[in-house]
C-alpha cells in the first residue's frame, strides 16, 4: 500500500510541477493578487476634490474653508460660484461632494445662533461619499467645539481607542483577510482540476484498472494542493509583516495548524467539484462558482453578524469564515491556543464532511 | 481528361532548421476522378504533406499547386479537408454542424436545403439530423465529417486517416461514398494506415521517413512480391512458435498468422521452407497465396521484425491453472432502458488470445470494460485470473495489464515518470522496480526518450510505452483495447511478436480490434452486434460459418464479419 501511495503522490506532484509555466502559475498570480488587492481594496478615501459654494464670505466661512483645505484627505478645493456650476461639478464627477455656506453663516456664528452648512454628495459613489461625509462632519464639529467650548447643549466627550489596530490602518485589516481569500482561490483551483484532467485526457480509465484504491487516489490528489497552499501561506506569512508592516503577534505553529485544516476543508470541496465535472473547463467554472459565495459569506467584505439568520447558518459551513477569524486573530491580537482551537475544530468537521462526500461522489461516478 | 487538381513538386519541409526533413523532395499529383492513396509508417510525413496541400503550411523548397495556384493562395472553397480528428463541434447537432460549415464556406442560402438533403441522404444521417455530433458513433462522426468537407462541392477532397477507429462496416460505407464522389470528377487524396484501403486506390504514394518510395497503381508494388507469398496450413497447435521460427529465418521477409495457417513472404527467388524445417507437422500443406499490398509494403520497408520477443524471453512463466483465466458469465449491462450488453458468456483458457469484434457501439467495449472492472455488470458476473470481479476487484486488478485504445498515459510526464508511476501502483518497489523498468526500457528501446514528455513521442513509441506500462508487473492476463489503432504495419508486427511470445509463456489476452488481420492472431473470436454475442469460434470456424450462411466460399475474415452481421440483421427482421 505504501508503495502505491508513494507512486501516486509522486505522480501528482510531478503533474503540477513538471511544466515550468504551471509552476509559475501556482505562485506568481497569488503574489500579484496579494499586492494588487492589498493596495486596491483600500477602505480610506484620499485625494478627493471638494467643491465649495461660499455665499457668505465672512470670517467664519473662510475659516471653515481653510480647515477643509487643510485636511490631509482633501486634495483640492474647487471654488463654485453658481448653483448650476455646483450641479455640473458633481455631474461631471469633478468633485465627490460640495459644501454650500449660505449668506448668514458668519453672522449666525457670531450671534451664537445655530449655523447651517449644506453638503451635497455624489450618491453614485455611495461608499466613498459616506466616508467623506464623516470627514466633513468631523471638521465642522471641531470648528464648532472651538467656537463654543461651553455650548448651550452639553456634548458628551468621547475618546475613541481602537484596540488591535490603533491607527485604523486598513492594511492591518485587509492583509490577514487576503491570506484567506487568495489561498481559497488557489487551493480550490488546483484540486478542482485534478480529477477532471484525468477524465478529459483519458487517463482516468487507466487509473481505475490499476490496483489503486479510491482512498489512495484521493489522498494522492490531496497532497499537491495542500503543499501549494502551505507554500503560499508561508510566503504570505513572510511578506505581510515585512513588506506591508502588519504585525504578526500570534503563534506561527497555531497558524499552520489552522491553515492545514482549512486547506483540507477546501480540498474536499475542490475534489467534490472535480468529481462532478467531465472536463477541466467545467471544473474551473465549478470552482469559480464556489469561490464567489464562499468569499462573500466569509465575513471579509461584510460582517457575518449582519446577515439574515439563515445565511449565518450557511456561513458556519463555509471554511473561509472560520479561518478568517484565526488569521486576523493570529496576526493582530496574539490569539491564544484555546481560541484558535475553537475556530479550528469547525474546519476539521467541514473537512471530514467534504472529503467524505467527495469520496462517495468519486466512487459513484467511477463508471 | 483535365490536368491534375493538385500537384506537389519536389517539396521539402523541415520543422527545425538543420533538423531531419519531414518531407524530402516529394512529388505527387492528384488526378480528378481518381482515388489517390497516401500511405506510410508513422512519422513518414503524410500529415505534413496534407497540411502543405491544404495551404496550412508553406514548403521550404519545391512548389505546391492546387487548381493551378500556389496552395497557400488557392481558393479555399475548392479544397474539402477532413482532418484526422473530427473537425466537428460536438455540442452542435448534425444539421447545425452542416449549417456552420455552409456559413464558413459561403454556401448560398438558396442552395442549402437541396445540398443538405443530398448530403444527409448520401451519408444516411437524415434520421440523426438533430442528434448532437458528440453522441454519434465513430463511423457516423466520420460520415458527418465527410459531409461537412463536401458542403460546397470541392475539386479536391483530402481525408487524413478517415478509417482510424472505425469498424469495417462503416469503413466500407465511407469508402463507397468517397469512391462515388471521385466518380463525379473530384480528386481524392485518402491517407491511411489500413493497407487494404490503399490496395483499392487507383494510385498510391508510399512515403517513408519523408521520402517517396513508390508512386503508381498499387498493383505495381504488389507485383514485386508476386510468387513470393505462401500459405502454410500448420493447424492451430503451436502456430505462434512456428511463426517465431519462420520470422527468425534469413530467407523469410515477413510472416503473419492467419487463423490456423501461416502466411509467409519469402526473399526473391527462394522457395518456402519445408514444414518440418520449422517443426510443423510434415503433412502441412504449403500453397502459393495471392500477394497483398501489405506484403509488398513490408517488403519495400525492409521486411518485418524478427520473431523472438525479448520481452517474452524475460517474462515469468505463468503457472498452469485448472480454471479459465477469464470467465464471462451471462454478463449484462443496462444504462437506463438501453441494454449495452446482453447475456454475454465465454471462457478463455490460460495462454490464449481471445478477440472481441463488432461494429462501433455494438457493445464490445462495454463487455471489455465489465471484465476489466471499469463497469459493474447489471447482472451476471466475471472472473479474472480466478478473482471474482464483484468480491475481489482489487485482486483482479492487480493481476491484469491494461492497454487502451487511445494513448492513455500521462503525456505531460516524462517516459521515466510514467514508468515509475505505473510500476509503483502495481506494487513494485526498490530493486524489483528498477529491474522491471530497466528491462522494458531495453526491450522497447526507450532509453533515448526517458527524459522526454511521453505525449511528444512518435505514435509507435507511445504504443510501445503503453505496452511497457501494462506488463512491468508481469500480469497473467492482458486487456488490449484496440491496441494498434492507427499504427503502421511494421510496429504492429513488432507488437504482435511480443504478444505471441507472452502467450507462449502462459499469458492470456483479451483484445478488441477493428483490424481483421489482427483478429487473425486470435485463438477464438466473439462477434458482438447489437449488444448480443452473435457468433463465437476460431477465425477459420467463423469464416466457414459465414461461408455457409452466405453461400460463398474462400472468405476473408472481414467478409465473414460483414456476412455474419448481415445474417443477424436478416434474422432479426424475419422475427
Amino acid at each position: 500500500m505504501w508503495g502505491r501511495l508513494r507512486a501516486i503522490i509522486v505522480k501528482e506532484i510531478w503533474a503540477i510541477l513538471r511544466d515550468p509555466r504551471a509552476r509559475l502559475i501556482l505562485v506568481v498570480p497569488p503574489l500579484i493578487q496579494l499586492f494588487v488587492l492589498g493596495f486596491a481594496s483600500t477602505l480610506e478615501v484620499k485625494n478627493i476634490d471638494v467643491g465649495v459654494y461660499n455665499r457668505d464670505d465672512g470670517a467664519w466661512s473662510r475659516e471653515f474653508v481653510q480647515r477643509l483645505a487643510g485636511s490631509p484627505n482633501i486634495r483640492r478645493i474647487v471654488r463654485i460660484d453658481h448653483p448650476a456650476a455646483l450641479r455640473e461639478a458633481i455631474d461631471d464627477q469633478r468633485v465627490i461632494a460640495a459644501v454650500v455656506l449660505d449668506q448668514r453663516f458668519s453672522a449666525d456664528v457670531a450671534a451664537r445662533r445655530p449655523a447651517v452648512i449644506q453638503a451635497i454628495f455624489d450618491g453614485r459613489r455611495s461608499n466613498a461619499a459616506q466616508i467623506v461625509s464623516g470627514y466633513l462632519e468631523r471638521i465642522a464639529g471641531e470648528l464648532g467645539a472651538e467656537i463654543a467650548p461651553q455650548a448651550a447643549r452639553p456634548r458628551s466627550q468621547s475618546a475613541v481607542v481602537h484596540w488591535f489596530n490603533p491607527n485604523l490602518d486598513y492594511l492591518w485589516f485587509t492583509m490577514p483577510a487576503l491570506v484567506v481569500i487568495i489561498s481559497t482561490l488557489a487551493g480550490l483551483g488546483v484540486t478542482a482540476l485534478s480529477v477532471a484532467r484525468e477524465r478529459e485526457l483519458g487517463t482516468f480509465d487507466q487509473l481505475m484498472v490499476s490496483p489503486l484504491r479510491v482512498q489512495e487516489i484521493l489522498v494522492g490528489k490531496m497532497v499537491p494542493p495542500i503543499l501549494v497552499g502551505l507554500f503560499n501561506g508561508s510566503l504570505y506569512l513572510l511578506l505581510i509583516p515585512t513588506v506591508f508592516g502588519v504585525p504578526l503577534t500570534g503563534s506561527i505553529p497555531l497558524f499552520y495548524l489552522a491553515l492545514f485544516f482549512y486547506l483540507l476543508a477546501l480540498v474536499g470541496i475542490g475534489m467534490f467539484v472535480s468529481s462532478l465535472a467531465k472536463t477541466q473547463q467545467q471544473a474551473f467554472l465549478g470552482a469559480f462558482l464556489v469561490t464567489v459565495p464562499a468569499t462573500l459569506l466569509s465575513g471579509y467584505a461584510t460582517p457575518v453578524d449582519n446577515m439574515p439568520a439563515w445565511l449565518q447558518v450557511l456561513a458556519e459551513a463555509n471554511p473561509p469564515k472560520h479561518f478568517l477569524i484565526v488569521s486576523e486573530g493570529v496576526f493582530l491580537k496574539a490569539m491564544p491556543a484555546a481560541e484558535v482551537a475553537a475556530n479550528t475544530w469547525p474546519l476539521a468537521v467541514i473537512a471530514l464532511g467534504t472529503l467524505t462526500a467527495s469520496a462517495l461522489l468519486f466512487r459513484a461516478r467511477m463508471e | 481528361m483535365a490536368g491534375p487538381v493538385a500537384i506537389a513538386h519536389a517539396v521539402t519541409k523541415r520543422f527545425a532548421p538543420g533538423g531531419p526533413a519531414a518531407l524530402d523532395g516529394v512529388s505527387i499529383e492528384i488526378e480528378p476522378g481518381r482515388m489517390t492513396g497516401l500511405v506510410g509508417p508513422d512519422g513518414a510525413g503524410k500529415t505534413t504533406l496534407i497540411r502543405l496541400l491544404t495551404g496550412l503550411l508553406d514548403p521550404d523548397a519545391g512548389t505546391v499547386e492546387v487548381m493551378g495556384k500556389a496552395a497557400a493562395e488557392a481558393d479555399r472553397a475548392v479544397i474539402g479537408y477532413m482532418p484526422q480528428r473530427f473537425g466537428l463541434y460536438e455540442d452542435l447537432s448534425v444539421i447545425e454542424n452542416l449549417s456552420l460549415y455552409a456559413d464558413l464556406r459561403g454556401l448560398d442560402a438558396g442552395e442549402r436545403d437541396a445540398r443538405f438533403r443530398r448530403l444527409l441522404d448520401f451519408t444516411d444521417l437524415e434520421r440523426f439530423r438533430t442528434r448532437l455530433a458528440g453522441k454519434l458513433s465513430g463511423g457516423m462522426k466520420q460520415k458527418l465529417g465527410l459531409a461537412c468537407a463536401m458542403v460546397k462541392a470541392p475539386a479536391l477532397l483530402v481525408l487524413d486517416e478517415p478509417g482510424v477507429g472505425v469498424d469495417p462496416v462503416s469503413r466500407r460505407e465511407l469508402w463507397a461514398m468517397v469512391r462515388e464522389l471521385a466518380g463525379e470528377g473530384i480528386g481524392v487524396l485518402w491517407s491511411t494506415a489500413y493497407l487494404d484501403e490503399a490496395e483499392k486506390c487507383d494510385t498510391v504514394f508510399l512515403l517513408s521517413e519523408g521520402r517517396l518510395l513508390h508512386a503508381g497503381p498499387p498493383a505495381d508494388l504488389t507485383g514485386q512480391v508476386e510468387g513470393r507469398v505462401f500459405r502454410m496450413a500448420t493447424g492451430a497447435e503451436g502456430r505462434r512458435l512456428l511463426l517465431a521460427r519462420a520470422l527468425n529465418r534469413d530467407d523469410v521477409t515477413d510472416g503473419t498468422i492467419q487463423g490456423a495457417s501461416l502466411r509467409l513472404v519469402m526473399k526473391p527467388g527462394i522457395a518456402p521452407p519445408a514444414p518440418d524445417a520449422l517443426g510443423a507437422p510434415a503433412s502441412s500443406q504449403v500453397a502459393p497465396a495471392v500477394p497483398r499490398f501489405e506484403d509488398a509494403f513490408v517488403d519495400i520497408l525492409g521486411g518485418g521484425p524478427p520473431g523472438t520477443s525479448a520481452l517474452a524471453a524475460a517474462y515469468r512463466a505463468v503457472p498452469e491453472r485448472q480454471e479459465p483465466a477469464i470467465l464471462a458469465e451471462r454478463l449484462t449491462k443496462r444504462f437506463g432502458d438501453f441494454t449495452a450488453a446482453d447475456d454475454i458468456s465465454f471462457a478463455i483458457p490460460r495462454g490464449q488470445i481471445f478477440g472481441l469484434l463488432g461494429p462501433n457501439g455494438a457493445g464490445k467495449s462495454t463487455t471489455f470494460k465489465m471484465l476489466c472492472g471499469l463497469l459493474t455488470p447489471t447482472s451476471g458476473n466475471g472472473r479474472v485470473a480466478g478473482h471474482d470481479l464483484r468480491t475481489a476487484r482489487a485482486d483482479a486488478r492487480q493481476s491484469l495489464g491494461y492497454m487502451a485504445q487511445k494513448f492513455s498515459l500521462y503525456g505531460d510526464l516524462s517516459v521515466r515518470q510514467n514508468l515509475n508511476f505505473f510500476s509503483g501502483v502495481y506494487g513494485l518497489t526498490g530493486r524489483a522496480q528498477r529491474q522491471a523498468i530497466e528491462r522494458v526500457v531495453e526491450v522497447f528501446r526507450l532509453g533515448d526518450y526517458l527524459p522526454v514528455n511521453s505525449g511528444s513521442m512518435p505514435l509507435g513509441f507511445k504504443q510501445r510505452l503503453a505496452l511497457a506500462c501494462a506488463v512491468m508487473h508481469q500480469p497473467p492476463v492482458l486487456f488490449l483495447d484496440e491496441p494498434t489503432s492507427g499504427v503502421d504495419p511494421i510496429v504492429r508486427r513488432e507488437f504482435w511478436t511480443h504478444i505471441n511470445g507472452l502467450v507462449e509463456k502462459g499469458v492470456t489476452v483479451l483484445v478488441t480490434t477493428h483490424f481483421m488481420d489482427e483478429a487473425e492472431y486470435c485463438d477464438r473470436i466473439a462477434l458482438i452486434y447489437r449488444a448480443q454475442q452473435i457468433a463465437i469460434g476460431t477465425p477459420d470456424a467463423l469464416k466457414a460459418q459465414a461461408a455457409t450462411e452466405a453461400g460463398l466460399h474462400d472468405l476473408t475474415l472481414e467478409d465473414a464479419f460483414i456476412a455474419l452481421i448481415e445474417a443477424s440483421d436478416r434474422k432479426r427482421e424475419a422475427a
